[in-house]
């Protein structure tokens, strides 16, 4: 009988790069940047490394495929690694990689790492990613954000919702997300915006517009992973530790058959049931000190409150605007800024919401720091909603 | 059984956009302004993701509304301007039809009488057969041609028996080397002779030759005809040969010019469909078409048969989106090419290796039903997308069955030529479910639970390789009424 990872691993290191457009930098410097961070942290030197998930997802315009970029940037001679990709999920993946290493006792330390340089596409927006052959002989082309926009059609149809009472909705998570960004140094944007702005900026997909929309960043994130034993040898003390690694990934049944009616995702509520359980943990809107989910638009934040279990369904809407999900409110989220502000280097992403806890944890989140948080949720999808992967991770306190 | 042989059914397409003539003759008024004597009335024009294959294949579904498709013997495509110089174009619609495997497909061009001539050969083989003409020319910019032409397909299933809906009473054909337009091979565009001659020297001689011929040897008089229509000629031909010939002006038909515009290859059969659907039993109906001589054929009407719900030509044309951005048609019709910019740069090469293992599923829309749990689904894989089940499915046409809007969203950024892109979940009635681009929406727009029916069109186009995939997209469904 499985027993979960729930502290079994801990985390001492970790980095991440200043997210942005980084046109100073190439992939390999946003490697190195996290990379260097986090080795210091830890305080051990590279050669202890038994082993590396690496992380990165639109190998077109990035670094090409395999370990091998990794490996020769951070120059890991004799290190064996392994790469991952689950679209924006990638960075959780690498995560988990890297934990289950450790906890299988094949290696005394591990490091996961996800790094997307996007902005050298020429354009902004995702890259274009194939689907293959056969899905491309039949699947249509839409934007990313033409994805999670038609959760906005599904939720409000589900819950007779009028179309500018959601707009409205989501428009204050955008406006939440840039005030917790404009505090946090290494954010992509770090500047407020007024809900009006917000509420008139452009179409990009009915109904978001460009502020309904994340950043779309370069950046790395990576951490450093090893037993709470070896941590403790390692004097370490006040561990953060994995609580929960959960993963779903959709069968192709939300977009074939029937019985999903388009207005939540189905991926997170089944990932949030098996990591809760993992983590021991019954009512996570009491229990979890702040979460940071997959807000790559805005709709995607709100319907992700409700598929956490956080908010009661149908009511997601009204929780944002009141104001529960604020850097003041009952449970935080987005305090760094999220996909929206700090930015979406899509690899990267799943480890940098990780990184915010672990700062959080330690108490080293400067202007943003909250009073004594214990337990994080971290919510990292890929694809749409109606096909693709969602990974959770939950890390916390040892002992909590 | 009689051996009379006939039209069976019949069916069009049209496409939905309709370009205001004088939004043309405007844009070329500072250097033509005698343009603005064509400016009148409307064009149909194709989208961007239409061409003669998708209009041909659209135009055979509404004529083979409640016939037997494996009946199907012969397919035959006519036009001037199939998507393909090597490919069978008859095949690929064939394919997206269902038609038996062993269905024998023909391409008929190089006049724009192919249509009608291919009407006389199948009217005299016999057989069940499936007649299709499409037409989507190239017109240079502020040319007569861009003013008159416009594009659509007709459809008709030909076969015997004593309960035609028209029985074919014979043809005529002149072959003469009257050259009143010419395409060279290769060339994008028509290159055509003065009006007047055609006039006077072609349509006035020729169109009476044929068709006193034909009427001669039917035993009929012109004062016998009760519809008459006429391709080719330029404009106003068909009343002029029907003078010359003394057909009465009641029988003339309408000539389409207003409304959709010159047709080529597929304008006779497309006039052809318009008297089948005011004819009267027993009505004589006399179809011209002239290029390089006269093609001519006559049909006795029968009893109209049951309603198959067609839309038919009048279907069409009610179903219309008043256009009048020029540059728009310019675009859709390739003669020009817009910045799209980096988003449109995709490779869209299509693996034909790939395209063949799933033609069913692609070219004729045949999803799956699974036997254990009867999920109807696309695409059909190797296990059930509800109970999981390994090979358990069965083929399922999705073609003709209904859905409606489950999720949907306007895509302003994706690159399309026709922005915004409109995709969302498609919920098919049957159960089946999945992800499509929704094309030909009105200014209404569309929302959950629009009702949709399917329609065979371009996926992509490979600029790079010449080359083009079709699939099927969804479109609102439109009340008979029309706007």
């Amino acid at each position: 009988m499985a027993t979960g990872i729930k502290d079994k691993v801990a985390i001492i290191g970790m980095g991440c790069s200043q997210f942005g457009e980084r046109w100073d930098a190439g992939s390999e410097d946003l490697m190195a940047e996290a990379f260097n961070e986090a080795l210091a942290d830890a305080g051990i030197e590279k050669a202890r490394i038994g082993a590396v998930w690496y992380g990165s997802a639109a190998d077109k315009i990035n670094v090409g495929n395999s370990a091998i970029p990794l490996s020769t940037a951070l120059r890991l001679d004799g290190i064996p690694v392994t790469r991952v990709e689950n679209m924006c999920a990638t960075g959780t993946e690498a995560l988990r990689g890297a934990t289950y290493a450790v906890a299988s006792g094949a290696v005394d330390i591990a490091l996961a790492i996800g790094a997307e340089k996007l902005k050298d596409t020429g354009y902004g927006g995702l890259p274009h990613m194939p689907k293959g052959t056969f899905n491309d002989l039949w699947m249509p082309y839409g934007s990313a954000p033409a994805g999670f926009a038609q959760l906005a059609a599904g939720y409000r149809t589900k819950y007779g919702l009028e179309k500018d009472v959601l707009k409205q909705a989501m428009a204050r998570v955008s406006w939440k997300s840039h005030q917790n960004g404009a505090k946090n140094p290494k954010a992509h944007l770090r500047k407020a915006v007024s809900m009006e702005t917000i509420l008139n900026a452009p179409l990009i997909a009915d109904p978001l517009g460009v502020f309904d929309c994340c950043g779309v960043s370069d950046g790395a994130a990576c951490a450093i992973v090893t037993t709470p034993e070896i941590a403790r040898s390692l004097g370490k003390t006040n561990l953060v530790t994995i609580k929960s690694l959960q993963l779903s990934a959709s069968s192709g049944r939300e977009q074939g058959f029937k019985d999903w009616d388009g207005s939540y995702v189905p991926n997170t509520r089944n990932a949030a049931k098996a990591a809760y359980k993992e983590a021991g943990i019954t009512n996570p809107r009491k229990e979890l000190s702040a979460v940071e989910v997959h807000d790559c638009f805005s709709i995607t934040e709100l319907v992700t409150m409700e598929d956490l279990g956080l908010s009661a369904d149908g009511q997601a809407w009204r929780d944002i605007l009141d104001g529960v999900y604020d850097a003041d409110g009952e449970l935080p989220c987005q305090i760094d800024g999220g996909l929206k502000c700090f930015g979406h280097p899509i690899a990267a992403s799943g480890l940098r919401m990780v990184y915010e806890h672990y700062l959080q944890m330690q108490g080293r989140a400067g202007d943003r720091q909250l009073p004594n948080p214990k337990l994080g949720l971290s919510h990292n999808l890929g694809g749409v909603p109606y096909n693709g992967v969602c990974a959770i991770s939950i890390v916390g306190l040892e002992g909590v | 059984m009689s051996t009379a042989i006939g039209i069976r059914s019949f069916g069009a397409y049209i496409p939905a956009r309709r370009m205001q003539r004088s939004e043309i003759a405007k844009a070329h008024a500072w250097a033509l302004p005698g343009l603005r004597g064509l400016g009148k009335g409307e064009k149909a024009f194709c989208s961007w993701d239409e061409d003669v294959i998708t209009m041909a294949v659209e135009a055979s579904r509404d004529c083979l509304r409640g016939q037997d498709v494996n009946a199907l013997a012969r397919l035959c495509l006519a036009s001037t301007s199939a998507p393909f110089a090597d490919v069978q174009n008859a095949t690929l619609i064939a394919s997206a039809l269902g038609a038996p495997r062993n269905v024998a497909t023909s391409d008929q061009t190089a006049s724009t009488r192919a249509g009608l001539s291919a009407l006389s050969h199948a009217c005299q083989s016999g057989g069940s057969q499936l007649l299709v003409a499409g037409e989507k020319r190239r017109t240079k910019l502020g040319s007569a041609q861009e003013m008159l032409f416009g594009d659509g397909a007709a459809a008709l299933l030909l076969g015997s028996g004593d309960d035609l809906l028209a029985t074919y009473l014979g043809s005529e054909s002149l072959s003469v080397p009257f050259v009143d337009h010419f395409r060279e091979s290769n060339s994008d565009y028509e290159y055509a002779w003065e009006e007047r001659w055609i006039r006077d020297e072609g349509v006035g001689k020729l169109v009476p030759e044929a068709v006193n011929a034909l009427l001669q040897r039917l035993g009929k008089t012109a004062a016998d005809v009760a519809h008459f229509g006429l391709a080719g000629g330029g404009p106003r031909a068909d009343g002029f040969a029907a003078k010359k010939i003394g057909i009465a002006d009641a029988a003339v038909l309408p000539d389409l010019r207003n409304n959709v515009g010159d047709t080529g290859a597929a304008h006779s059969l497309l006039l052809l469909t318009e008297a089948l659907e005011r004819a009267q039993a027993g009505d004589l109906i006399i179809i011209a078409a002239f290029a390089q001589g006269c093609e001519v054929i006559a049909f006795e009407m029968g009893a109209k048969g049951s309603d198959t719900g067609r839309s038919g030509l009048a279907g069409n044309l009610a179903r219309r989106h008043e256009e009048t951005a020029y540059m728009k048609m310019l675009s859709f019709s390739g003669e020009i090419e817009v910045e799209w910019g980096m988003r449109s740069e995709t490779d869209q090469k299509t693996a034909l290796t790939q395209q063949y293992r799933v033609a069913d599923q692609t070219f004729e829309f045949v999803g799956g039903k699974c036997r254990d749990c009867d999920t109807i689904q696309f695409p059909r894989l190797p296990n059930c997308v509800n109970c999981g089940a390994f090979d358990t499915q069965s083929p399922a046409p999705l073609a003709d069955e209904k859905a409606k809007v489950l999720t949907v969203t306007a895509d302003w950024l994706m690159f399309s030529q026709s922005p915004p892109l409109y995709m969302g979940l498609s919920q098919f009635d049957n159960g089946a479910r999945m992800l499509m681009e929704i094309v030909d929406v009105g200014p209404e727009g569309i929302d959950v639970g629009t009702p949709l029916e399917m329609t065979f069109r371009i996926k992509e186009l490979d600029k790079m390789r010449g080359y083009r995939r079709y699939f099927w997209k969804a479109r609102p469904i439109v009340s008979a009424a029309g706007e």
